[in-house]
């Protein structure tokens, strides 16, 4: 939050309440704009919440505890699944979201574990390898457990899935107060959402200012003196793991609820490269930096997908490129520029770790440069 | 004088390289207890060897009456041996506050949904934490530098800060490797006089060491390593006469 009111031009750093006030209303009221140019986006919006979820996620494990990840949307697949088999008429099973959800982070965490045990003497390059094969057997799990026993469905994906009720209340509906004003379901959706990323982003923030975001640190800084000052790296990396991916499965199962159909396409490598970029680009470790990295690169394609056509068609007659493979460019060439302009990212972490107010007061300046005299 | 730490017949090997061969010595509780040795004699595989780094092949380690555990560095932080690095290793993006109150990990016990509910006594355990963290700071002289993220600091300052995150696991005993490594005369002193206040207010120090003159004017006993023997135990003066010692350190034509 503070992050986000920082970047605020002007008022972030002259009146960071009023900065505070402007967030928080973009926030609210970007949906309401979004339907005025047509409700196609506000259904980016809601997906770009669901990307910012995931990136939040990652970010505690590659931002926050230094393990590379690059089987991360394989927790997202598992939520996902896990809504798609107690919530839909494949099994005929139709359980509430307060116990889908759950259950879906639950599992996810749980493959968060299973991911973590084998990999926890490995790092870097090697750690991504083989979190990128996680990612890879999990997806194709997904494709092919429909044979001797149906359970996925395979490449079919299944369909019609629930959508989310909230105590009875199905929000896949469109609220009629009127004959000519009613609230769309995707606008409720985003709210449902943004809900969602708001309660991750606090949880987030409260592990990172702790004892164990700072080991998490620690560990990602130097994993030699983590232990020599008695951090048990086991424990420490597999809790990142299961953090990490337990936002994940619910990101997850909030896309089935959304989407009502998954199927194994939606979890490519691609989305985990993608996922990651966007915590890359908006700025490692820095959770206002990983937000807006995750909005920028879940826009940048949707913005190209209904303008890139038009554009060329007017300008060639013809469509030169497809918007699939200017996406592609449009992410390399922003990954790029990135590595060039601002190696740390879009915003670089100034992540603290501690609140050292708590005891100083007022005495020490908090932009880093020592106590006041 | 009670024995805080014993190492009886420790033997660790590297491939073909035996780095220590049977080194058996005891640090008595509240005394500067000083390992010294020329280079490659063994100190710091020894440092490695106590602080869990390195399983050694043969040998146990005494501490407070009952023996270490192998492999497992954490556990021996938690019974109360803390190291610092010759080679200074702090967590870099984390302000020397940080760095502190990450040293108090093993001494604090907030768990997963109590940070995540910020339940009350998390959020007091966090408020003690920071002000412990900031005291110790204070104690090494370095807390105008709190909020410094701690790869902006100096040289002496880095070591200082490490020092006091060791002192964070409130060890019994505080092992430095070569704290006046790369110091000029000032610092020197400084830190001299840093460690005898730790050891005032009862800590037992291990010190690895190669500024001769800082070890024989500080330490209680040295203990001399060469090529991977300990060769001598004694206290300052009678090592310096030891004919073995001027041997290793000057070579036999001088013995």
């Amino acid at each position: 939050m503070e992050e986000l009111a920082r970047i605020v031009p002007y008022f972030g750093t002259h009146n960071p309440k009023v900065a505070r006030a402007i967030v928080i209303a973009i926030m609210l009221c970007a949906p309401v704009a979004a339907l005025g140019v047509g409700p196609a986006w506000v259904r980016i919006l809601d997906f770009a919440l669901l990307y910012v979820m995931l990136a939040v996620g990652l970010n505690l494990v590659v931002g926050f505890a230094g393990l590379l990840d690059l089987g991360y949307i394989a927790f997202y697949a598992v939520g996902a699944y896990t809504w798609a088999f107690l919530a839909s008429p494949h099994f005929g099973v139709h359980l509430p979201f307060w116990v889908v959800l759950p259950l879906g982070a639950g599992f996810a965490a749980l493959a968060g574990v299973i991911l973590g045990f084998p990999v926890l003497r490995l790092r870097g390059d090697y750690l991504a390898i083989v979190t990128l094969g996680f990612g890879e057997i999990v997806r194709i799990f997904m494709n092919n457990l429909n044979h001797p026993i149906n359970i996925t469905n395979g490449p079919q994906g299944i369909n019609m899935l629930d959508s989310l009720h909230i105590f009875g209340w199905d929000i896949s509906r469109k609220i009629v107060i009127s004959d000519d004003f009613s609230i769309t379901s995707l606008l409720l959706y985003y709210y449902v959402f943004l809900a969602f990323v708001v309660l991750s982003v606090i949880l987030v923030k409260r592990m990172q200012v702790s004892r164990i975001g700072r080991a998490w640190a620690a560990i990602r800084d130097d994993d030699l003196a983590a232990k020599a000052v008695g951090i048990n790296l086991r424990n420490c990396k597999l809790l990142a793991f299961a953090m990490g991916a337990t936002f994940g499965g619910v990101a997850g199962g909030l896309f089935g609820a959304f989407q009502g159909f998954v199927s194994p396409e939606s979890f490519s490598l691609m989305e985990s490269i993608i996922v990651l970029a966007m915590v890359v680009f908006g700025g490692m470790g820095n959770i206002g930096g990983v937000i807006i990295g995750a909005l920028i690169l879940s826009w940048l394609p949707e913005v190209l997908r209904s303008y890139a056509v038009p554009m060329q068609t007017a300008l060639f007659g013809h469509v030169l490129l497809d918007p699939e493979i200017l996406r592609m460019l449009v992410y390399a060439l922003a990954l790029i520029f990135m590595m060039l302009l601002r190696p740390a990212g879009l915003i670089p972490a100034h992540s603290r770790y501690s609140k050292p107010e708590l005891v100083l007061g007022k005495r020490i300046d908090v932009s880093g440069g020592g106590v006041q005299a | 004088m009670i024995k805080l730490l014993e190492a009886r017949g420790i033997h660790k090997r590297f491939g073909g390289l035996q780095a220590l061969t049977d080194v058996s010595l005891s640090i008595n509780k509240g005394e500067i207890y000083g390992l010294i040795g020329p280079n490659g004699a063994g100190k710091t595989t020894f440092f490695n060897v106590l602080s869990g780094a390195y399983t050694p092949e043969e040998g146990e380690f005494v501490f407070a009456g009952a023996e270490l555990p192998y492999g497992q560095p954490h556990k021996i932080v938690q019974r109360g041996i803390a190291r610092t690095f010759q080679n200074i290793r702090l967590f870099r993006e984390l302000t020397a506050l940080e760095n502190v109150m990450v040293g108090h990990h093993t001494r604090s016990t907030a768990g997963l949904f109590g940070i995540l509910f910020q339940r009350k006594h998390v959020r007091e355990e966090e408020r003690l934490v920071t002000e412990r963290a900031y005291e110790l700071l204070k104690y090494v002289g370095i807390e105008r530098f709190a909020n410094t993220v701690s790869k902006n600091l100096s040289y002496g300052d880095q070591r200082r800060l490490e020092i006091a995150r060791a002192l964070a696991t409130e060890p019994q005993l505080l092992a430095l490797d070569e704290p006046a490594a790369g110091m000029n005369a000032t610092e020197t002193t400084h830190l001299r006089a840093l460690i005898e206040t730790i050891r005032h207010d009862g800590v037992t120090v291990l010190l690895i060491e190669h500024d001769v003159k800082l070890v024989m004017g500080l330490c209680d006993r040295v203990a001399v390593l060469d090529f991977g023997k300990k060769i001598v135990e004694d206290v300052p003066v009678v090592v310096q006469k030891n004919a073995a010692v001027i041997e290793a350190y000057l070579g036999g034509a001088h013995a």
